[in-house]
């Protein structure tokens, strides 16, 4: 069953939506790689070989491609910190397919339904930054995706694609579909890089960073699926183009998946230039929220983002702009949270998932978050004691950033932080007099 | 002080029931090809496991130790890490419902009860007749379509308290 995708979007083409124009021309996956050829499949590849890596790394870097996977870092920057030249030795490409922050679900939607298009994104980002192996690192619940993109590989290696020489460019790679066991912490990449090794999945010291020591101590680059599959058609097109693509909305450029959940009268995906406001997404494309729900605040993408009020969404959805007013776009699919929820309640539950996946590493993280957990459940129940939203406010401040080994801990005060900031009556209200 | 057959114990974890099917062999063997060191296969291994006998007992642990070269200890501290590998025995079918916040805020807490009763377990139970486990999970990636349950390797979207019977009646 597929999601709402692109609801209402007119003249979608390749040269306004890069990541979705196949799909939502015909209204169905292209998993063959016949039919993704038809619709430049591939094609990409063969214009990126033919140039330098360097040049490929210069268009990326240029195009001002920021990661989707959350932390927005740069992606071209990401690649200029690989060692390159002859005696770089083996290098690996990692794309972070761990899907777990809650309210998130395009990278599903991605690979389920154009897989061919993460392949030959792998295979262009490998070249330009010179890895022989690459791994697509799965959450183990995606079953669908797993075998459509082993499907698509196979498909590729078959067509020269992938292995030895490709398209007689000297080019060697191999792709796997790493298929992990469930686990959030998975997502930080150099947890992800200890659990591609068998090993716990626990986050690694920083530095240094995976780009010059990270699978199996060799230099490697971790990529979000959603970063990835932009690569083709910014190749294809142009840095240029794909600046161009934000329409002015955002300093930033491209499109971007959004997407609603919660009750809203439409969820699904949208891509949508990057910058659209929240109201844009989620009154033009979502239709407001059901019969008889009000917006009480939202989730602007995930769970370890700062809550935002109605008022803030006439903002772009932009790094930037969304960091400046307190929050992050994280994912940037947006969860509403109606007014019929009692807030308190939507926190416990946010805090408990953070608490039961910590991978229990540093302290502040295993002990703080299951306190966090039993302090909101009393404040739940109407048995909250004098000193416990004082006692809250402290642990903001103790696991947030910096004070932790990761950002696990930090990401999982934001909603928090923000909640206390903006229902104070409510937390007061659990307090026993 | 040790008991005289806790050593016992442990030999016959080491060596006893536990051996590999030619296919898990087999399909243990490809999976270190696709690494640089045999540690990395332990998840592959240890799903390996499960796929053909749903849990994974002790002496495989043991067992994939002595395959990939590494510690039992390690191998049981990956086993446990992950929330889809089962050190317990578990029914013909398991059921995962997402307890994350877009299926919270869409009837989680109504279908998860709803399941309890019909059931007659509670989370991590399974069902006298071996048929049914249930657990929770976290977040499975399809918020638009709250509540999401998985069976097995199967996802079911907008389950409800309502229509839960009509997906349970599928998996015998």
């Amino acid at each position: 069953m597929t999601s709402n995708i692109n609801l209402g979007l007119t003249n979608v083409s390749a040269e306004t939506h890069p990541l979705t124009w196949r799909y939502t021309q015909s209204g169905k996956s292209v998993l063959d790689i016949k039919d993704y050829e038809a619709l430049e499949g591939y094609s990409a590849l063969k214009k990126a070989i033919a140039m330098q890596p360097t040049d490929v790394q210069a268009e990326v870097k240029a195009s001002n491609l920021r990661g989707r996977g959350g932390a927005g870092f740069p992606t071209g920057i990401k690649w200029s910190l690989i060692p390159m030249g002859p005696d770089a030795g083996q290098k690996y490409l990692v794309c972070n397919a761990d899907e777990m922050e809650p309210g998130t679900f395009k990278d599903r939607f991605l690979m389920e339904e154009l897989p061919h298009q993460l392949v030959e994104a792998m295979i262009t980002a490998a070249y330009a930054i010179g890895a022989s192996k690459g791994y697509i690192f799965l959450r183990g619940e995606y079953v669908l995706a797993g075998e459509r993109l082993n499907a698509a590989i196979q498909q590729a290696t078959a067509a020269g694609y992938i292995g030895e020489n490709i398209l007689g460019s000297g080019f060697n790679f191999e792709l796997h579909v790493h298929l992990g066991a469930g686990r959030y912490i998975c997502g930080e990449e150099t947890a992800l890089i200890n659990c591609l090794e068998g090993r716990r999945a626990n986050p690694r010291t920083k530095p240094p960073f995976p780009q010059q020591a990270g699978a199996w101590g060799k230099p490697t680059i971790v990529n979000n699926v959603e970063t990835l599959m932009n690569i083709p058609a910014i190749l294809l097109r142009g840095a240029d183009w794909f600046k161009g693509l934000s329409q002015g909305k955002s300093p930033d450029a491209g499109t971007k998946m959004y997407g609603i959940s919660g009750k809203a009268k439409i969820t699904g995906l949208w891509e949508l230039p990057i910058g659209t406001t929240g109201r844009e997404l989620l009154y033009t494309h979502g239709g407001g929220m059901a019969d008889g729900y009000e917006l009480s605040c939202w989730l602007p993408g995930g769970a370890s983002t700062d809550f935002l009020m109605p008022e803030h969404l006439d903002l772009a959805m932009d790094y930037d702009t969304i960091m400046k007013a307190g929050s992050r776009m994280g994912t940037a699919l947006i969860m509403v949270v109606d007014n019929k929820q009692n807030i308190i309640s939507v926190v416990r539950n946010l805090e408990q998932f953070f608490a039961r996946e910590s991978c229990g590493w540093c302290t502040p993280c295993r002990d703080g978050l299951p306190w966090t957990v039993k302090i909101l459940q009393s404040i739940e129940a109407g048995t909250g004691q004098e000193g416990d939203i004082q006692t809250l406010q402290q642990l903001t401040r103790f696991l947030g950033p910096g004070k932790t080994f990761c950002a696990h801990a930090p990401g999982a005060m934001e909603p928090l932080q923000s909640a206390l900031k903006f229902f104070p009556a409510e937390f007061a209200k659990g307090i026993k007099a | 002080m040790l008991t005289a057959n806790t050593p016992q114990t442990i030999a016959s974890d080491r060596v006893g029931d536990f051996a590999f099917t030619d296919y898990e062999r087999e399909q243990i063997e490809h999976a270190i090809h696709h690494y640089a060191e045999p540690r990395a296969a332990t998840i592959d291994a240890l799903k390996i496991v499960q796929s053909q006998r749903r849990w994974v007992p002790d002496g495989a642990i043991y067992a994939i130790a002595d395959i990939l070269g590494i510690g039992a200890g390690d191998v049981e501290g990956v086993a446990t890490f992950y929330n889809r590998i089962y050190r317990q025995p578990v029914g013909r079918h398991v059921i995962a419902v997402c307890d994350s916040i877009g299926c919270f805020l869409m009837g989680f807490d109504e279908l998860y009860g709803a399941l309890q009763t019909k059931l007659g377990i509670k989370p991590g139970q399974t069902t006298a007749d071996d048929r049914f486990t249930l657990l929770p999970v976290v977040c499975l990636g399809a918020c638009d379509k709250a509540p999401v349950l998985m069976i097995n390797d199967a996802t079911h979207f907008n389950v409800t308290a309502e229509n839960v019977d009509a997906v349970l009646e599928n998996y015998k």
